[in-house]
């Protein structure tokens, strides 16, 4: 691709630390100051699992327009550490500008091919009062390096440090002005790249985590409860409705493992709550029978399953879309359920909404299925709609002869909770008569099964279509779902081909049925997945009978990087 | 009220053999509730699975039967969700002590206000006859073919080190006795633990009633549930097994208490939209 065109609008940058360093604190700060100032942003940090060292990176991209993917070129290179570098080659190129302290820039760079500025930032911490003053030394360093205006960054560090006092406030105000003096030396000795431009409307936009828009969409369904068991890359969400549990009077609550914390949705539903479960493979794992009880008494539960590549352990802190087939596949017995799996932080919302009423609606399990990269990544979104009225409640009066599993023609019975009406409410894991008690009926039996079944129908009629973006005359068809919609977007926009399309998937269970329509019209199709087995192409063969001619997969643990994707389906087509 | 509010019109098709100490559990629990002057829709009780757990089938009340141990969570849940009703766990010395052991620590440390009922015969009956957590050393079943040689599960002995709200054993031998020991941990605040001894006809030829009735004593009336070493002493005692409350805890705070809870079941919860509006003006910072 050419860089030249690309970089005018859209810089990379690039910080390279050790666990420990408050890389996180450097994101956060760096993406507001950058937002603010009227730039996109979009940031992504890959760690590793552990608490101190090792080398973890943030990968940041300052555009004129919304992004919201990974990129492999490097503009600015910031290495924090020595040996900061090693895993960042790839995307340095003879343009990358390296930022830095000179004792963590590898010699290699330094025989003056290599556009590099040295910044004494050891020192400077030092002078500040010591490491930790390293972060916002860097975020004035840039501040001064993009000609941003120095009160944001003085608003923003009193916003971030108001709360350690005084004193804390004002060293940090001392050096990031001098980080900010010493930024602005760099930008008049014009050392650096052209920058893009900035509007108002960025300015105005929201910056989302995945983890904010599935807990706001999960609070605007309507989310009462929250029982989980840390485990990354779920527990995001669970610390979210943590922290806003008392604001929005929320019952939260660390089970003591998987298989209480579903249980407990369980329990909180059948008694009138909205509950949610956050969990990972492994997690999930535990939560199975659960997920098969929740089938059996036809309770609504919403399970938000944040993928990490397995099997077993795997990479805790990385990415995969490898768990598609958990989610679907899990549970003894037949019964009906419902996977959603965001591409934007606008869908992680809606959906997050969606999953609630819909789960309440037909009294079944719905997934969320996201990723570390979906949820972790920082993005801006321009608005979030607001529900502009009550979500409706399906919970019934219950009267005397009320009959929780009452045959329906859609299958759904009406569904009662106890203490309100003058019902009783039995539910029973045991095969059950309509009155919920036990039964061993060969023909009850089978009037339970259809019931339970005869509610997939009404499921697939409310099925989320697949969007699909490109071409409208495509020959060549790429197919995705979930977190990798954005990179195939702007691939696209890269390749700028008349004959490529892509049909995105937020709803991967059921298949909506207009879907195999759309993948009939192309003459190959190209499955793009993060795992090593393509999964979803699976899927839409066994329901579609409709096959792949290409396959487009990575499971390193890393999300795609747009370059990568570009290059690939340059190679396939 | 009277026992019998409790009772579902018949006739019923009870899985339990006859002679079971079941009965006599279910019989003692009516009367307990009846005496609390409980409603039934106001009760819910949830039970797991086994003999013990099919209790809420024969008794006229919301009920929740779920998983095989996984009752407590369900039950701490509800009670969560909704702090008006009356919530019992109710299941078998397999499930509540082997199945969902950990949930039985769990709980006790959480403190729901609820009372877990387990059916004690110190055996596993429904899977017809293998050693229960609570089996006595060298009980031979099937499966350990030359007697088992862990020594029990105490549930009481681990309620009090947790410092345990509420811990009483009974005998379902005595439905007089039983049935008193329910209605106080029924009305105790905090969660109330309730092991009850009950003989297996079918699948334990050992632990008979009459084996029961020589080996358990009542505490007396000098005895002081609030001595946490005495109760520690009692509960670990095996020649003969000490029957009544035997311990009453420190009174710490209940779960819903913990969060904040008020007396508004979830039901009532309505979306927040200014305070969602507000969350996301906040982002635009």
């Amino acid at each position: 691709m050419s860089r030249a065109s690309h970089t005018a609008g859209d810089i990379s940058l690039v910080f390279s630390g050790e666990a420990g360093q408050g890389l996180q604190t450097l994101e956060q700060l760096v993406t507001r100051l950058f937002k603010r100032a009227g730039y996109h942003v979009f940031s992504y940090s890959e760690v590793m699992s552990r608490i101190r060292g090792g080398n973890n990176t943030t990968r940041l991209r300052i555009s004129s327009r919304r992004v919201a993917c990974c990129l492999r070129r490097i503009d600015i290179l910031v290495p924090l550490h020595a040996g900061a570098m090693a895993r960042l080659r790839e995307g340095i190129t003879p343009e990358t500008v390296i930022l830095g302290d000179p004792a963590f820039i590898d010699a290699a760079y330094r025989d003056g091919s290599q556009p590099v500025v040295e910044v004494p930032l050891a020192e400077m911490a030092r002078e500040a009062g010591g490491d930790i003053y390293l972060n916002v030394l860097l975020a004035g360093l840039l501040s001064g390096l993009f000609c941003l205006d120095e009160a944001l960054l003085e608003d923003l560090i009193g916003e971030f440090f108001g709360k350690a006092g005084e004193d804390r406030v004002g060293r940090n105000l001392e050096a990031a002005r001098k980080g900010y003096g010493r930024g602005s030396h760099v930008l008049k000795a014009g050392q650096v790249l052209p920058f893009p431009e900035r509007s108002e409307e960025a300015r105005r936009e929201l910056l989302l985590t995945g983890v904010d828009a599935v807990g706001i969409g999960g609070l605007a369904g309507g989310c009462s409860f929250v029982s989980s068991y840390p485990m990354s890359p779920s527990t995001g969400l669970l610390l979210f409705y943590a922290r806003h549990a008392q604001e929005f009077g929320l019952v939260v609550e660390q089970a003591e493992d998987e298989i209480s914390a579903i249980n407990m949705a369980l329990g909180a539903w059948y008694a009138g709550g909205k509950a949610l479960v956050t969990t990972s493979g492994g997690g999930f794992s535990l939560m199975v029978e659960g997920l098969s009880l929740a089938g059996g008494i036809e309770s609504p539960v919403v399970i938000h399953l944040g993928q990490r590549p397995g099997p077993a352990t795997g990479l805790p802190t990385r990415t995969e879309q490898a768990d598609l087939e958990h989610a679907l596949y899990s549970g003894h017995g037949e019964f009906p359920r419902l996977i959603l799996a965001p591409g934007t932080l606008k869908e992680g919302y809606d959906l997050a909404r969606h999953a609630f009423f819909m789960a309440d609606r037909f009294q079944i399990p719905v997934f969320i299925l996201t990723d570390q990269y979906f949820l972790e990544g920082l993005c801006t979104v321009d608005s979030l709609d607001i529900p502009s009225r009550e979500q409706e409640s399906f919970i019934v009066e219950t009267d005397a002869g009320y009959r929780r599993y009452r045959l329906t023609e859609d299958g759904v019975s009406p569904r009662g909770i106890p203490g309100f009406g003058s019902g009783l409410v039995c539910v029973d894991s045991d095969e059950h008569d309509e009155t919920g008690h036990i039964t061993e009926d060969s023909r009850v039996r089978a009037d339970m099964v259809d019931k339970r079944l005869r509610k997939i129908e009404s499921v697939r009629q409310a099925c989320i279509p697949p969007t699909l973006t490109g071409s409208e005359d495509f020959r060549h068809l790429v197919v995705g779902w979930g977190s990798t919609f954005a990179v195939v977007r702007e691939a696209l926009d890269v390749l700028k081909r008349t004959d490529l399309a892509f049909l995105h998937f937020s709803q991967v269970y059921p298949l909506h049925p207009a879907a195999a329509g759309i993948m009939k019209r192309a003459e190959r199709r190209i499955i793009l997945e993060n795992n090593a087995t393509a999964q979803f192409g699976k899927l839409i063969r066994q329901q579609t009978g409709i096959g792949f001619e290409g396959r487009i997969l990575k499971y390193d643990g890393f999300p795609f990087l747009l370059e990568e994707v570009v290059e690939r389906l340059e190679a396939l087509l | 009220m009277d026992a019998s509010d409790f009772d579902l019109p018949g006739p019923l098709d009870i899985a339990w053999c006859p002679g079971c100490g079941n009965y006599h559990i279910l019989a003692a629990l009516k009367a307990a509730l009846a005496g609390l002057g409980i409603q039934p829709g106001e009760l819910v009780v949830v039970s797991g699975i086994g003999q013990a757990a099919k209790a809420p089938q024969y008794l006229k009340t919301n009920f929740f039967n779920g998983l095989h141990g996984r009752s407590l969570p369900v039950a701490s849940a509800v009670k969560a969700a909704n702090p008006g009703l009356t919530v019992i766990a109710e299941s078998g010395d397999g499930c509540m002590y082997g199945e969902g052991g950990n949930h039985l620590l769990h709980a006790i440390r959480r403190n729901p206000d609820i009372t877990a009922i387990v059916h004690n015969n110190m055996v596993y009956a429904l899977t017809k006859g293998q050693a229960s957590p609570t089996s006595l050393r060298g009980f031979v079943t099937p499966v350990q073919v030359s007697g088992t040689c862990q020594d029990p599960f105490n549930p009481l002995a681990i309620a009090v080190a947790l410092d345990a709200s509420f811990v009483a054993r009974a005998f379902a031998g005595d439905e007089e006795e039983t049935a008193g020991i329910l209605k106080r941990a029924i009305s105790h605040k905090g969660f109330a633990l309730v092991d009850i001894f009950q003989n297996c006809v079918t699948f334990n030829r050992v632990n008979t009633f009459q084996w029961f009735k020589s080996h358990t004593y009542y505490v007396d009336g000098s005895y002081d549930p609030s001595d946490r070493d005495a109760a520690f002493s009692t509960a670990v005692r095996t020649d003969r097994f000490a029957l009544g409350v035997l311990y009453l805890g420190s009174g710490k705070p209940t779960f819903s208490e913990c969060q904040g809870m008020q007396d508004t079941p979830l039901h009532r919860h309505r979306v927040n939209r200014e305070k969602i509006a507000a969350l996301l003006e906040a982002k635009r910072a």
